[in-house]
């Protein structure tokens, strides 16, 4: 696998003997995967809704060289780098957040979605990474240093951040930032009389949600009780598992993606385990675990307290959007709207797991030769 | 690369509060070689490490969990059975409204999916051809209403409700694209009209609109376990045979009939004629959905004598070896109470029953006064209405006020006008040892261990209205009027029928019609220990050549109640017994005249 000498001291040589290459290898294929069930899933979703069947296909096609170039050049980047890079698109689409609570497009109750230069973007999916980033820092100088105002600066962002969300609504997309948050301040020492009060907090946080957003307090009561609502999707979704079988009915045969409106997104496991099958929908969650165990291992010989919460932050957003999206699927949760990361359609997911897997390559990369730490 | 790693935002930046930090702890915000790492640092790093190894594990066994939950689903399970098909099945099998069935388990009524058709005629290829298709599969289909609706450009209208399933078969076989099926729920009774007032019926939006549909509605929608009624169709049917027959032959505008449990107050049947169709409700008209036996009042006439006879033996104002002069008619006011066939001498109570005799039923009840006689027929619930679970429920017209005319007239059934469900429910109370039970529908629950017994208020099951002695003698008088009076045509050999005519004449403008009657016979049987109360009414019978003329209880209604008990009696259990045995003969003896003693089987 070489196409670097040992000694090629240029930035690519080095970046080459210092990655994660196994979990470099690992994103690949999941991005390989994608582009397949991309193909497999969307065409009828386009169908449906009008568009030409290849839509989606091309659209998402056309980001992915953007996307491997962006995680290439992101995994590049030093710790001191990637820290001044999250700042710059924590502050860009922090404002760009505000704005769509102003001038968003408004698609299904929520205004997610703002319209920049002809192309419709997230912010809140590029507010993640780059939340997590610039909260490790935080925690980090707070641990690290007595007096410094991190914690209460953290906190403040936090709950503006969350805020921020609620009002959109993107209740999922803020459980996900409180979870990874939650695991971060876990990881920076939290004591855990204060875990038990914050664990509380989450617990009635989780039940305003419930009380406060009709659709949340839907998807739950119908997870809990199917009988007590429209649960076509989920049993849908469980019946594809079902038909897939072992070897699944092979590409194109599958059958869920004609009903399902979200078979290209929330719902493209389910596509997986009918086409593919077992196998498959296996090296999936396989290939998730295996990224995020390299991951993992990688930072506990990290002697940066920063890298490694931050490190482990996107690693935990990331594993974590992977197993809400497939136990949705699977109705071993009650459905929330989540992609699978590098799978399921979508730009703005795309690129910002591109620029957060990015980050992790960047801060697993090996230092050793630098005394741990550059 | 360079850099400061953890703390490069504090590089360049003085340690300010170094000064302050406990001596001999270094300080980390520079330098990061390992073997330069702090305390703090070192400590935190622990700590972090550790806990990282806490979350690794966390998500290991979600994925675990994920790959479980893969295997489960797509190899432990049928992929042929979907969990959809399962997970609803029990709603599908809710039913709109629940059977009612008899108290034999007999469906009475119940609730049917059925298909209808329906197409979205912007789908439909060939209008002409998919018309010509579907006439083959349903000849009585309008086609060209079909085809209007077809070229409609609407994207759904309906061709066809309600198809047996032979028909869906039918249609789903010409392959027409663009027709599909709607499930639809419709109510079925499948006994048509036979217990159309007691079962009555339900809407298009499956609501009760009469009858028991109706009052137990809300069971009927909650519960999906079978309704039980205390009707036997087997007798509701004979019941409904034989007075629809007698209406027939003598030209009645209307009939109604009863069969109770005299133990308990449980209706076996209830017939009212003209009746309806409960499958149709659309078609049932004003007349056809009265209901004659709960919702009509009439005066009864003669069949309240009983209820006279049994007051005055109750209050011991006569005897049953009494008796009163019925020589002369009674002038009272500007009435004049006389016989339909006068005796003209000094009558015996038996006699007076057996003749029927209006001036001695007068005498009796003046003999037991006003408000005697109106606490009794309060306590055998005739000032009230009854309490049958039916929506159609009539209340008594009760004179008011009720003078000394008015207890002379009500003693032989004129001047208070009860329902049949009434009647029965006294007359079932007259033979039965002297409790009363209302009537009803549902089968009722058996009483309570006599421990906790306590003597039931008026009204309420079990009271007591009569003593035993005194229904002991109300039972033989009855038996005697079949073997002796005027209820001769009602015998049923071997089954101890007693009974008493009733022929009101129905109130017209100013007064009575003796054109119009109510011909009735009210029976019990069998005498020596009556188990049912059987009830006929015809309402303006006419008299035919066999009945020479006459359209009185004697002879239109008793033949009813006799074919009704001879076919019914075997069914329900009831041994026929050898009526001229010397233990029956002695325990139906009565003494008719003063005179001397006289068999009531003679």
């Amino acid at each position: 696998m070489s196409g670097f000498a040992r000694n090629d001291t240029s930035v690519i040589g080095r970046w080459w003997w210092t990655v994660d290459r196994w979990a470099l290898g690992a994103l690949a294929i999941l991005g390989a995967f994608g582009a397949l069930l991309i193909l497999a899933a969307s065409p009828p979703v386009a169908d449906r809704l009008g568009l030409d069947p290849f839509y989606f296909v091309r659209r998402q096609f056309i980001l992915m060289p953007l996307a491997a170039f962006i995680l290439a050049s992101v995994s590049l980047l030093s710790p001191k780098e990637v820290c001044r890079l999250a700042v710059a698109v924590f502050i860009g689409s922090l404002i760009l957040l505000v704005m769509t609570l102003t001038s968003g497009a408004e698609i299904k109750g929520a205004r997610r979605w703002i319209s920049i230069a002809g192309l419709s973007l997230q912010p809140s999916e590029f507010v993640k990474p780059s939340f997590i980033v610039i909260a490790a820092w935080m925690f980090a100088q707070a641990r690290l240093k007595r007096g410094s105002p991190g914690n209460f600066l953290i906190g403040g962002l936090f709950l503006l951040v969350i805020g921020l969300l609620l009002m959109q609504p993107d209740f999922g997309m803020a459980v996900v930032i409180a979870a990874v948050w939650f695991t971060q301040f876990f990881l920076a020492g939290l004591p855990l009389a204060w875990m038990a009060v914050l664990t509380v907090m989450a617990g009635g946080a989780l039940a305003a949600g419930y009380f406060a957003l009709p659709h949340v307090a839907s998807r739950i009561d119908r997870f809990l009780d199917p009988a007590t609502g429209d649960s076509y999707q989920v049993t849908t979704s469980m019946e594809a598992f079902m038909h897939g079988g072992l070897t699944g009915r092979g590409p194109g045969e599958g059958t869920v993606k004609e009903v399902l409106p979200d078979a290209h997104a929330d719902f493209i496991f389910a596509v997986a385990g009918e086409e593919f099958g077992l196998f498959a929908c296996l090296a999936i969650a396989g290939l998730f675990a295996f990224i995020m165990v390299r991951g993992f291992s990688r930072l506990m010989e990290e002697n940066s307290l920063f890298v490694l919460l931050a490190g482990t932050g996107l690693l935990v957003q990331f594993g974590l959007q992977a197993i809400v999206n497939m136990a949705s699927s699977l109705h071993l949760i009650p459905t929330k709207g989540m992609t699978l990361p590098f799978i399921s359609y979508g730009g703005s997911s795309l690129i910002a797991l591109s620029l957060g897997m990015g980050m992790v390559l960047a801060l697993t990369r090996r230092r050793a030769g630098l005394g741990g730490t550059p | 690369m360079t850099g400061p790693g953890p703390s490069f935002p504090a590089k360049g930046r003085p340690a300010r509060n170094a000064g302050i930090r406990t001596p001999g702890r270094p300080s980390h915000h520079r330098g990061h070689k390992l073997g330069r790492l702090g305390g703090t640092a070192k400590q935190a790093l622990d700590t972090a490490r550790n806990r990282l190894l806490m979350t690794g594990a966390l998500f290991l066994i979600a994925f675990t969990v994920i790959g479980a939950r893969l295997v489960d689903l797509t190899l432990l399970r049928d992929g042929h059975e979907p969990r959809l098909a399962q997970a609803t099945g029990l709603g599908i099998l809710k039913k709109e409204r629940a059977d009612i069935v008899d108290r034999n388990g007999v469906l009475l009524a119940t609730s049917l999916t059925t298909a209808s058709l329906y197409a979205n005629p912007r789908r439909i290829l060939d209008a002409d051809e998919a018309v010509e298709k579907l006439k083959s599969a349903l000849p009585d289909l309008d086609g060209k209403l079909t085809r209007s609706r077809l070229t409609s450009g609407r994207s759904f209208v309906w061709i066809y409700r309600h198809l047996t399933p032979r028909q869906k078969y039918a249609v789903n076989r010409l392959g027409v694209p663009g027709l599909y099926f709607q499930h639809e729920e419709s109510r079925v009774y499948p006994h048509g009209n036979l217990a159309a007032h007691a079962l009555g019926f339900s809407g298009i939006d499956h609501h009760g609109l009469a009858g028991i549909e109706r009052s137990m509605n809300d069971e009927l929608r909650e519960s999906s376990d079978p309704l039980k009624l205390t009707l036997d169709i087997r007798v509701q049917s004979i019941l409904h045979q034989e007075l629809s027959r007698a209406r027939e032959e003598y030209q009645a505008i209307g009939g109604a009939g009863l069969v109770m449990d005299a133990h308990n107050g449980e209706v076996l049947a209830l017939v009212s004629l003209p009746d309806f169709d409960p499958n149709n409700p659309e078609d049932i008209d004003d007349e056809a959905s009265f209901n004659r036996a709960a919702l009509g009042v009439y005066e009864m006439g003669s069949t309240f004598k009983i209820f006279t006879t049994a007051m005055a033996l109750e209050s011991g104002t006569v005897g049953l070896d009494g008796g009163y002069d019925a020589t002369e008619p009674i002038h009272i006011g500007r009435f004049t109470i006389r016989d339909h066939h006068p005796k003209r001498r000094w009558l015996t109570v038996p006699e007076i029953l057996i003749y029927s005799s209006n001036i001695g039923a007068a005498k009796m009840a003046s003999d037991v006064g006003v408000s005697g006689q109106r606490a009794f027929l309060r306590r055998l619930g005739m000032l009230n209405a009854a309490a049958i679970e039916l929506p159609e429920v009539g209340a008594p017209l009760v004179p008011s006020p009720w003078r000394k005319i008015n207890t002379m007239t009500v003693a032989y059934g004129h001047g208070l006008a009860v329902s049949p469900v009434q009647l029965a429910t006294g007359i079932a109370t007259m033979v039965n040892g002297g409790l009363l039970y209302p009537a009803t529908l549902l089968p009722r629950i058996p009483r309570k261990t006599e421990k906790d017994e306590r003597p039931p208020e008026t009204g309420e099951p079990g009271s007591r209205v009569l003593s035993p002695d005194t229904s002991e003698q109300i039972r033989r008088l009855m038996r005697l009027v079949v073997v002796e009076g005027t209820g001769k045509k009602a015998a049923v050999q071997g089954y101890l029928v007693g009974g008493k005519t009733g022929t009101a004449e129905k109130s017209a403008r100013g007064g009575y019609s003796d054109k119009a009657l109510l011909s009735s016979f009210v029976s019990a049987f069998p005498m020596t220990a009556p188990r049912y109360v059987l009830f006929v009414m015809l309402d303006e019978p006419k008299g035919t050549e066999e009945t020479f003329g006459y359209a009185t209880g004697g002879w239109v209604a008793a033949p009813v109640v006799r074919r009704v008990i001879a076919r019914t009696a075997p069914m329900l259990g009831i041994p026929p017994v050898n009526e001229n045995a010397p233990e029956i003969q002695s325990e139906m003896m009565v003494n008719i005249t003063p005179r001397g003693p006289s068999l009531a089987s003679f």
